[in-house]
């Protein structure tokens, strides 16, 4: 039997006013019936490309200029578009990154379903309806029938993610193609899709190509993985091979910046990949790496074209590489670990936080809707000096609303936040006096907002250095230079503009930017979520050498564990606004776990083929923040809860020396208090203070 | 729905009240003008004065106000001087003119740009889309005075195949649908030259969203996926804009009635204008803002239907 | 760990309209470059430019006074060698009297809309920038005023105080300042929220230097574009207003004026009304042309 999709030496080109860009150059694979192909790489290297490939459906402008692509034995490229689209949606189907805004906004989901059966043979609308609640259930969708009826906005975007793969999979197609399904979406959703994915593939043996810039995810899902680098596959293999012997030096590079779970704290450093991908490294005639590949040899790597070569003398790993016995024989990629001493913990309090609670209200001026978001429940934490104090939870759980309230950006309803002896939680940032304004600073997620595209580098260093140390303009000037190499940035950098700089660039201009005012603390917002693993191993390098050499303290929020595992001294894990497990790092990634904690670890995904699925992954999503909550916030979710208790009475707080869980469970701590007696915050100040 | 159509009727009516003070204020800051303006330039001094206390207009301008806002919920608006009838006939009859002209402008104006906006729009940068656009936006570009001298031309002075005024009289020597084609045809061009553009934008802008990518991907043709998925979605938009035009086609269209001497609401109103005829301005402002108010309540419901996202 | 990182990067497209203020390329040369991306914005900027020129030479290129009345030319006022577009019914040159009409368009209707802007910009940065109650009272004052038909404000204000190049310009300033506060409104508002305005309030700055300093600039390519559109709908609006007879005063040429003086002749000389038309008609082509096109470029980026 053919194979249900096949590349044969595919260059795809892209055609506009300054010439022609290669986008694939010569990438050839296979996906055999029921197999699952992961295809990883970095962003713009040619990924969602080779979806569209495969489906036949390039951009204006792009087009394949060399090779064949054939779906179970067919060529593509005699195809009509009648026949295309007897093959689209029925032969091979896709589900994509952003759910929301692959279906029609203004067509419930009932019927963007069964238009799947009603384009490919079946002419039943009833038929197609039935068929349609059955592939609802099937994805774990609560309330299939009511649910056709649904718009997509009223939906959760795990929802809308389960409904594109049900639409997918309707015709029972033979290929699945998923672009990043999981990308944007929270941790434990995302482990819930993944499963849900294995599962459906178990049982329809629908074979897979999997496209992914995360080597964890693809190694929860797939047989064989692809490496694209600057449009050419660089390294494909199994699973299995591929992680433990990875062969080719971006594949190296790849799996050593990336912090693991299970590593250390950051006293070891990642393993960056210098530079990025350059446009030009597409029309290469040697190897695309070279530039950046530290074992690049000019004659042998960039003079002819590299072939792939079977890769520890087999033919199921091949890469494209002509020094790999000599790379196997060097030892230089050791994987980092790093030690876990204990923090002292006397280190001077910068930044505590008590009782800090957010209330939105929702609606306008005149006549709002009188209902009120509670952000943050009663936060209580303390950030010292030297430290990095990490904030770790899913999206809308409050991490933002606390930073922005701890750097003025928000004032607070209630609580303190001292910094220096003043309480600033409802000093707003604009009427701080200058010299708090200077101790804190704040370093963003966005590289693409966090610089003011009209404006240059050097503008964007001199206000701050004006401002907040009262340089005058000719000395601000020259503590540039010195501000962009402390993120190790060259100093002509400072006539550039934002959108001549790349993102791993601009972050760390960002960096230097909060660095100016020479604040206390710094507050950084996801400051890596946004790039690519390469460079935010680079960025994450910078702020551990900066931490080492001042006393500088970090406030850290992210919601990779990984990441927090390798940066903090001490985690806060937050849920529905609350601190649910705090301690010192080594503490937190150990038992006893917070139900949730644990849940977070066990849906992480680790780019490790040999590690077990979660045995059980969270259902449903966080309650909506205008819900009232009376006992544990978790309990909706909790596998754990114990029913008639969580729900009604607030978690006590067990305490393990600094150690601090909110939860009913006995976890082998100092017997808690009841609650009610307590009221269980007051245990949770008395373990900090 | 209700309590949003509510809240904005209220607010209709506190604008309307704001825009009705502001005219009067406007015009009967110098009471003494109205006075010399029905009695002409050669009665005496005391003459207007006598008529000025007989009208009772040296009454302080906030107690006329209210007496003519007063006057004006029972539907009485005063006389006009320039027409020298009850302001209130006087508006039935040229907006009822009006409004027809309005209306045949409007149902051809509206299927036309729809059609065009979306083929252009659907395929972008294609030859349609380029000829489209261009031509749309050359429309827009010429004015109405211009457009109607250049249709004149051709069509009346050339060719001779209509005619040039429509006074809507039978006895003008032709027929009454044929007085209505020039004037028909020079607010077309002007205003589907931007209704044209307008509905292109959005059918661009929806044909680029990835669910039109995830339609095609099911294996829907072409044609099918603009019918179902992107039609809808890219009338949102223009929806609001579309109904606004029929408050250009009420109040806007002074240059086409004057072009072909059309008796209309515009014509009435510059005629007012230029002879300070205070009663008939007052109440053409009123109903005039009246109507845009009303499109703009429609327009949001219509919105409101078409997108299941909004909700009030 | 002391190398420097020194990679240019993938460039990204500049913002805006692609005017990003590139530190090392000049202003002029990424006009051009926009410019020959889009033949409409080549068209339109072409046909601005033709225009500017003859208005700002026109005491040495008007072939005659624009006022001069020869009723002896009347017998044959078609285009002659002498009178290349022909003279109107006073015998004036329709030539010189367009080229000195072009002054005046080109005088009037920029000021309009620069005024419209300066004040459309402050409002809608402040309206924006602080939200709450004054944007409330901005937005409900610019609503009322958007709720008259353009062409009744002007009837009513004209007919108060009388037509004059300032009156003119006042009411197109007043009518289209509401529509600039909302663009520049929607940007603030949009811009706002962006990491970099936070930064700026972190370092201390104040609201002022935020909203001009921080915000305005990235408002640029929206309002470059609105600011040749409404040129374009000013001049219209200029014609229209000389059409009606409430434009400017006379003698001095002013094209909607020719149409409207010579409109009645139309059965007899039709070429009286027909060139000015297709004046005012080229110029907002232009215009609208050289807008579109540059909106086109800069969604390109
Ligand atoms: N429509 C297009 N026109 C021109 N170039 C394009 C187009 N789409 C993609 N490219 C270019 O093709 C290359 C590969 O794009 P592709 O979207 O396949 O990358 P990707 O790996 O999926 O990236 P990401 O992870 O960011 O989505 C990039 O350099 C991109 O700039
Ligand atoms: S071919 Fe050379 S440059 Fe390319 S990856 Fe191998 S060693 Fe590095
Ligand atoms: S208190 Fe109950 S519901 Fe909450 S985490 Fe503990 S066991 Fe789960
Ligand atoms: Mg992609």
């Amino acid at each position: 039997m053919a194979d249900v999709l096949a590349f044969e030496n595919v260059s795809i080109a892209y055609d506009h006013r300054s010439g022609r860009q290669n986008i694939l150059r010569d990438v050839s694979f296979t996906i055999a019936d029921g197999e699952a192909l992961g295809l990883v790489g970095e962003s713009g290297c040619g990924k969602s490309t080779v979806a569209l490939a495969a489906m036949r459906y390039l951009p204006r402008g792009m087009s394949i200029v060399e090779g064949r692509i054939l779906v179970e034995g067919r060529d593509t490229a005699g195809l009509t578009d009648h026949e295309l689209s007897r093959i689209r949606g029925n032969r091979i189907a896709m589900v994509y990154q952003d759910p929301m805004s692959s279906l029609n906004p203004v067509m419930p989901i009932g019927r963007q379903l069964m238009e799947v059966p009603l384009l490919h043979g079946e002419t039943d609308e009833a038929a197609a309806f039935r068929r349609a609640v059955a592939m609802l259930e099937e994805v774990r969708l609560p309330g299939a029938a009511a649910m056709m009826e649904r718009y997509p906005h009223q939906l959760s975007g795990g929802q809308q993610q389960r409904v594109v793969i049900a639409m997918a999979l309707m015709a029972e197609p033979a290929l699945l193609i998923m672009d990043e399904p999981t990308t944007g979406l929270d941790v434990t959703i995302e482990a819930a899709i993944l499963e849900l994915v294995r599962e459906l593939r178990a049982k329809f043996g629908t074979a897979i190509l999997f496209i992914s810039h995360n080597l964890g995810t693809v190694a929860r899902i797939c047989d064989r993985i692809g490496v694209l680098y600057a449009g050419r596959l660089v390294e494909t293999g199994n699973i299995a091979s591929v992680f433990h012997a990875p062969a080719h030096p971006y594949t190296r590079g790849l799996l050593g910046a990336l912090p693991r779970l299970h590593g250390g704290r950051r006293r070891g450093r990642l393993r960056p990949i210098e530079g990025t991908i350059a446009a030009a490294d597409r029309a290469r005639m040697g190897c695309a790496f070279a530039p950046r590949c530290v074992y690049a040899v000019r004659h042998e790597c960039e003079e002819r074209p590299v072939p792939m070569v079977p890769a520890n003398g087999s033919d199921a790993h091949l890469a494209r590489c002509v020094r790999l016995d000599a790379i196997r024989a060097s030892a230089a990629d050791a994987p980092t670990i790093g030690n876990d001493e204990p923090v002292a913990g006397d280190a001077p309090i910068l930044l505590s936080v008590r009782n800090l609670t957010k209330e939105y209200k929702l609606g306008g001026m005149f006549g709002g809707t009188g209902k009120v978001v509670r952000a943050l429940t009663d936060v209580d934490l303390d950030a010292r000096a030297g430290e990095t104090l990490a904030i770790v939870g899913e999206s809308g759980c409050g991490k933002s609303t606390l930073a922005k309230i701890i750097s003025g950006l928000l004032t607070a309803t209630s609580g303190e936040a001292l910094i220096g002896g003043t309480d600033v939680a409802t000093i707003p940032v604009d009427i701080r006096p200058p010299d708090l304004r200077r101790q804190v600073q704040m370093v963003f997620q966005n590289p693409d907002s966090t610089l003011n595209p009209s404006h240059s580098i050097a503008y964007a260093l001199t206000r701050p250095l004006r401002l907040l140390r009262n340089l005058a303009n000719r000395d601000a000037k020259a503590e540039v230079s010195k501000l962009l190499a402390q993120v190790r940035l060259p100093a002509d950098m400072a006539e550039r503009m934002p959108h001549q700089l790349s993102g791993g660039q601009r972050q760390r201009v960002a960096i230097a930017r909060a660095l100016a005012g020479n604040p206390g603390l710094m507050v950084a917002d996801e400051p890596v979520s946004a790039l690519d693993v390469s460079v935010q191993a680079a960025i994450l390098n910078l702020l551990a050498e900066l931490l080492e050499s001042s006393q500088l303290g970090l406030v850290l929020i992210s919601h990779d564990l990984a990441l927090v595992r390798h940066m903090a001294d001490r985690v806060a894990v937050m849920y529905l606004g609350r601190i649910v497990e705090y301690g010192p790092v080594e503490q937190v990634f150990a038992p006893p776990y917070h139900p949730y904690t644990a849940a977070l670890l066990a849906a992480a995904p680790t780019p490790d083929p040999d590690a077990e699925p979660p045995d059980r992954v969270l259902e449903g999503s966080m309650p909506s923040p205008t819900d009232v909550i009376v006992g544990c916030p978790f309990a909706s979710r909790c596998p754990e809860r114990i029913a008639g208790l969580c729900e009604t009475t607030p978690p006590p707080v067990r305490r393990f020396g600094e150690h601090r869980i909110a939860c009913h469970l006995d976890l082998d701590g100092t017997p808690a208090q009841p609650a009610a007696e307590t009221g269980g915050r007051v245990g949770i100040r008395s373990s900090i203070s | 729905m209700l309590r949003y159509s509510a809240k904005q009727l209220l607010n209709m009516a506190l604008t309307l009240f704001a825009v009705s003070f502001l005219v009067f204020a406007l015009n009967e800051l110098s009471p003494g003008d109205v006075a010399r303006k029905i009695l002409g330039p050669y009665a005496s001094e005391s003459q207007v004065d006598h008529l000025t206390v007989q009208m009772g207009l040296d009454r302080p301008a906030i107690v006329r106000y209210f007496e003519y806002m007063g006057k004006a919920l029972t539907g009485d608006f005063g006389d006009s001087i320039v027409f020298r009838m009850p302001v209130a006939d006087l508006m039935f009859d040229r907006l009822g003119n009006t409004l027809l002209l309005a209306a045949i402008s409007f149902a051809v104006i509206v299927p036309l740009s729809v059609v065009l906006g979306v083929l252009a729009g659907m395929r972008e940068r294609g030859w349609f889309d380029r000829t489209i656009s261009v031509f749309s936006s050359m429309c827009a570009s010429i004015p109405e005075f211009a457009m109607g001298v250049f249709l004149l031309g051709i069509f009346v002075v050339w060719l001779g195949w209509l005619p040039g005024t429509s006074p809507l009289r039978s006895d003008s020597g032709w027929a009454i649908w044929m007085q209505f084609v020039l004037p028909v045809l020079v607010v077309t061009f002007y205003d589907a030259g931007y209704l044209i553009a307008m509905v292109r934008s959005s059918m661009v802008e929806v044909m680029r969203q990835p669910y039109i990518r995830t339609a095609l991907l099911k294996g829907m043709s072409f044609n099918r996926v603009v019918s179902r998925h992107a039609l809808r979605n890219a009338l949102i938009t223009p929806f609001t804009v579309i109904l606004l035009q029929l408050n250009y086609l009420v109040s806007g269209l002074v240059v086409v009635e004057t072009l072909f001497a059309y008796p209309g609401f515009g014509r009435m109103m510059l005629e007012a204008a230029l002879a300070k005829d205070i009663a008939v301005i007052e109440a053409g402002t009123l109903i005039a803002v009246s109507v845009t108010m009303l499109t703009q309540l429609f327009g949001d419901l219509g919105y409101m239907a078409l997108d299941p996202r909004i909700r009030v | 760990m002391t190398e420097i990182i020194h990679d240019i990067g993938r460039p990204r497209a500049a913002p805006g309209l692609g005017l990003a203020g590139d530190a090392h390329v000049g202003l002029l040369r990424q006009v051009l470059n926009i410019l020959t991306r889009s033949p409409l914005a080549t068209v339109g900027a072409s046909i601005l430019l033709a225009w500017s020129l003859l208005a700002l030479l026109a005491p040495w290129v008007s072939p005659y006074p624009p006022n001069r009345i020869d009723v002896a030319l009347v017998a044959d006022p078609y285009p002659s060698a002498a009178h290349w577009l022909g003279v109107d019914h006073l015998g004036r040159d329709i030539l010189s009297r367009l080229i000195w009409g072009a002054r005046t368009v080109l005088t009037v209707a920029p000021i309009a809309v620069l005024g419209a802007v300066v004040l459309g910009v402050f409002l809608g940065l402040v309206s924006g920038y602080r939200g709450g109650f004054i944007d409330a009272v901005i937005m409900r004052i610019g609503d009322t005023l958007l709720a008259f038909p353009k062409i009744i404000l002007y009837l009513i204000i004209i007919a108060k105080f009388g037509a004059s190049a300032f009156n003119i310009i006042a009411v197109i300033t007043l009518s289209s300042a509401p529509i600039i506060a909302r663009i520049v409104r929607g940007v603030t508002l949009d811009v706002k929220n962006r990491d970099y305005v936070a930064a700026a309030r972190m370092r201390g700055e104040s609201a002022l230097f935020i909203m001009f300093v921080e915000i305005l600039p990235n408002a640029r390519g929206p309002l470059i574009v609105d600011f040749f559109l409404r040129l374009g709908y000013t001049t219209i609006a200029i014609g229209v207003l000389g059409f009606l007879g409430v434009g400017l005063p006379p003698p001095d040429p002013d094209w909607g004026g020719m149409v409207k003086e010579a409109y009645g002749m139309i059965f007899v000389w039709p070429h009286m009304t027909i060139i000015p038309a297709l004046a005012i008609s080229s110029l907002v082509i232009g215009a609208n042309f050289l807008a579109t096109g540059l909106r086109e470029a800069s969604l390109d980026g």
